[in-house]
């Protein structure tokens, strides 16, 4: 264990570990481009330049690993005259187009200039031209003269995803970062590259000039495409609707997380957010007609406490929190409930993306309301075999068994055909529909009542690994649209089982009063980064460790 | 907070009296009138020259000459192809302290633009005339000097200039056709995106 000064203070690091992160662990923020703690260390783009103590000359913190009784200073003099000459040469051929840039906010070269930048510029000779605007693939663009070569964007393709489409082409001042002759920039990680990309080189074309970077808000989330439950950033505006096509959510930006998705994010998690600002439901319906949210809960209310409860059904979602799937629990005690339903596994890899495309499945089984998957991987956390699934409550109704029928937001025409959803709403005594878009089911159901898309409410996930994580609540749901847990407990208040709690953080406080694998969590407990539950085996991934 | 209490201030005995206040004024009216008549004759024949006398403007047929930087209605200029010299970078509409100007920005064919406004509205209704968006421009796009002063309109939609008013500052509202080239969401139009690239002087490069 090397004893290190940085700036002073002393630190004990592990062997082999480099000034740029013995430095992190003090607080200590040296300047970066080419550096990631994901990828490999390249060293070139000489930014994070440090002064060590008995040795002649500068030091590239990323690539320096220290040795007992180094002492190195970050600031000062000669390291910040050696990162303004850096700085210089970086931007010798950089078109300076900071106003059209989409990086223009969050742009380390800017934010590095203003630090330690040449005021007055020395360069005038005519910058090298190189390509604009080049389509790398699907979601990525390339600006040739923006790009530093500081090659992370190569290396997240050879090291993270392994294909290997980015390289970098000539020599000298006429250096440019390409893609190979026939390649594509397609792999399912692609946009990655974008946001470990320093400067405006690498942009999203999906959200390319739809906003400026300081109108965004930002807010943490988890994302919902598949049980892995990414970590990530959602970047969105409110107040300038006339912006991104009156969106909402503009883009999305991994979280760092060390043990579910350190610091990348699928494409389709990203890019499959466009349900949440495109047809919503906007109003309560009765068999078509806009109603009111007091008649609508009024009515199922009566047609609850009317009916036996052995012949209520619910088909839950796992789409739903572990808050309003224990509410509608312990809501619709003795009543047929599920969270299951028969869906095709998607696609999957041995990286991030998970077969099963429900962000909260393994919340529906620790609280009994969903049955093992075959071929369970995930520790001894599947649930208990006699749960009823979503299939056999379906036959229920068709075959007339049920009075009441509530639908969480699946489609019945997509899971079980049209002609059995038709008989399913005619054999049923009341079909409610709880959802947040417009769907076949919609037409059906007698009652549509409009719920807040996940990113509009609070609660928490269960992962596959079995770490719960909260989604927080990035904005409010649009007007005449509420939340699942208060249309929850309001119909417990109106059907005359009232419940203590009152939001989200209080549901999940007696969620782990009730529950052994939730026992001892709370919102502060999960914090950000989210913690696993009793008995999981909530792995730390390796892939992440740079190849050597 | 303490209350500050103002009296209206009481009429004398004299002023309540109204004929003697009428002597005083028309007294003060008619100083001013002989003093300016004598003055405008005496400056006919060269003489007293360095005493001013009141002037009137004929506005509106006459306009008052303003000074240079005088910040009036804004304008946006154009390049030699017709288009707007504006890139779309959303810095005016950024400054705005009254947040009175609208950008949507789109892709321009030709890379080196990168970008520029399909849409580019101001409300003069809520505009504070500081004039940060002129400062502020990077391609010398907005201009605060058409000299047009006159922003009185019956609506609060005719406070709105598009992007063919601002273009054009003779144009008036209710712009009856529009003959702008690029693409662009035309008000004319109802909206819709109206013109294109091709056929312009913009050549996207290979």
């Amino acid at each position: 264990m090397p004893d290190v000064i940085i700036d002073g203070q002393e630190v004990s690091v592990p062997r082999g570990t480099t000034v740029i992160q013995a430095a992190e662990q003090l607080g200590i923020f040296i300047p970066r481009y080419c550096y990631h703690p994901g990828l490999s260390t390249a060293g070139n783009c000489r930014i994070c330049l440090v002064e060590v103590e008995k040795n002649p000359k500068l030091q590239v913190a990323c690539n320096l690993p220290v040795t007992d009784g180094m002492v190195v200073h970050t600031r000062g003099e000669a390291a910040e005259d050696g990162r303004r000459a850096v700085l210089e040469f970086l931007l010798a051929n950089h078109p300076l187009d900071c106003p059209v840039c989409d990086q223009s906010g969050e742009c380390d070269l800017q934010n590095f200039y203003m630090k330690f930048g040449l005021y007055d510029p020395r360069f005038h000779e005519h910058k090298v031209k190189k390509k604009k605007a080049v389509q790398l693939g699907p979601h990525v663009m390339l600006d040739q003269e923006r790009c530093i070569l500081c090659s992370r964007c190569v290396r997240f393709t050879e090291e993270i995803t392994e294909t290997g489409e980015l390289g970098i082409f000539n020599r000298g001042d006429r250096a440019e970062l390409a893609i190979y002759p026939g390649g594509v920039l397609d792999n399912p990680y692609s946009t990655n590259v974008v946001d470990i990309c320093p400067v405006g080189a690498l942009t999203e074309r999906e959200s390319r000039f739809k906003v400026r970077v300081w109108y965004l808000s930002s807010a943490p989330t988890v994302c919902n495409g598949c049980s892995r439950g990414c970590n990530m950033d959602m970047h969105f505006v409110l107040d300038r609707p006339h912006l991104n096509d009156g969106r909402r959510v503009v883009r999305v930006k991994p979280r760092h997380n060390p043990d579910v998705n350190q610091w990348w994010l699928c494409d389709a998690g990203r890019y499959g957010l466009g349900w949440i600002d495109e047809g919503r439901l906007g109003e309560v319906r009765e068999r078509g007609a806009t109603s009111t949210w007091d008649a609508a809960l009024a009515a199922i209310a009566r047609a609850m406490q009317e009916s036996d409860r052995s012949r209520v059904g619910v088909i839950a979602s796992a789409q739903l929190t572990c808050e309003e799937l224990f509410l509608i629990r312990e809501i619709f005690d003795g009543a047929r409930v599920s969270a299951a339903v028969p869906e095709e596994p998607g696609a999957c890899d041995d990286f991030l993306v998970e077969s099963d495309k429900n962000p909260n499945t393994q919340g529906a089984r620790l609280l009994g309301m969903a049955g093992p998957v075959i071929g369970d991987t995930t520790g001894g956390l599947g649930g208990s075999a006699d749960v009823p699934d979503g299939q056999a409550i379906a036959q229920a109704a068709r075959s007339g068994e049920l009075d009441v029928l509530w639908v969480f937001g699946h489609d019945l025409v997509e899971l079980f055909g049209a002609e059995s959803a038709h008989e399913i709403a005619q054999n049923v005594g009341l079909l409610v529909f709880s959802g947040t878009n417009e769907n076949a089911t919609v037409e059906l159901a007698q009652w549509v009542v409009p719920t807040a898309a996940y990113l509009e409410k609070d609660g928490t996930f269960v992962n596959c690994e079995g770490r719960v994580q909260r989604i927080g609540r990035v904005f409010a749901p649009p007007a005449g649209v509420r939340e699942d847990w208060s249309v929850l407990l309001e119909l417990a208040e109106r059907s005359g089982r009232p419940r203590d709690s009152h939001e989200p953080r209080t549901i999940f406080a007696a969620l782990a009063a009730a529950e052994a694998a939730f026992a001892g969590l709370t919102y502060e407990s999960i914090g950000t980064l989210g913690a696993p539950v009793a008995g999981s085996a909530a792995r730390v991934m390796s892939k992440a460790e740079p190849t050597p | 907070m303490a209350v500050k209490v103002v009296r209206r201030p009481e009429l004398t005995f004299w002023e309540k009296l109204y004929l003697p206040q009428i002597f005083c004024g028309m007294k003060i009216t008619s100083r001013h009138f002989f003093k300016n008549l004598f003055l405008h004759i005496a400056h006919l024949f060269g003489r007293l020259q360095h005493i001013p006398a009141a002037a009137t403007i004929q506005y509106p047929e006459e306009l008052r000459p303003l000074m240079s930087r005088y910040r009036s209605r804004h304008r946006l200029t154009r390049r030699d192809d017709g288009s707007p010299r504006c890139v779309g970078c959303m810095l005016c509409e950024t400054v705005c302290p009254a947040r009175c100007i609208t950008i949507v920005p789109d892709e321009h064919p030709d890379p080196d633009v990168e970008k520029f406004p399909v849409r580019f509205d101001i409300d003069l209704g809520m505009c504070v005339y500081c004039g940060y968006c002129v400062e502020v421009c990077p391609e010398d796009a907005i201009r605060m000097d058409t000299g047009i002063l006159d922003l009185a309109a019956y609506s609060r939609e005719a406070m709105q200039l598009d992007i063919h008013e601002l273009l054009d500052p003779e144009l008036r509202k209710p712009v009856a056709a529009c003959d702008l080239e690029f693409p662009h969401q035309c008000s004319v139009h109802g909206g819709e995106m109206k013109g294109g690239w091709e056929g312009t002087a913009v050549t996207p490069s290979s």
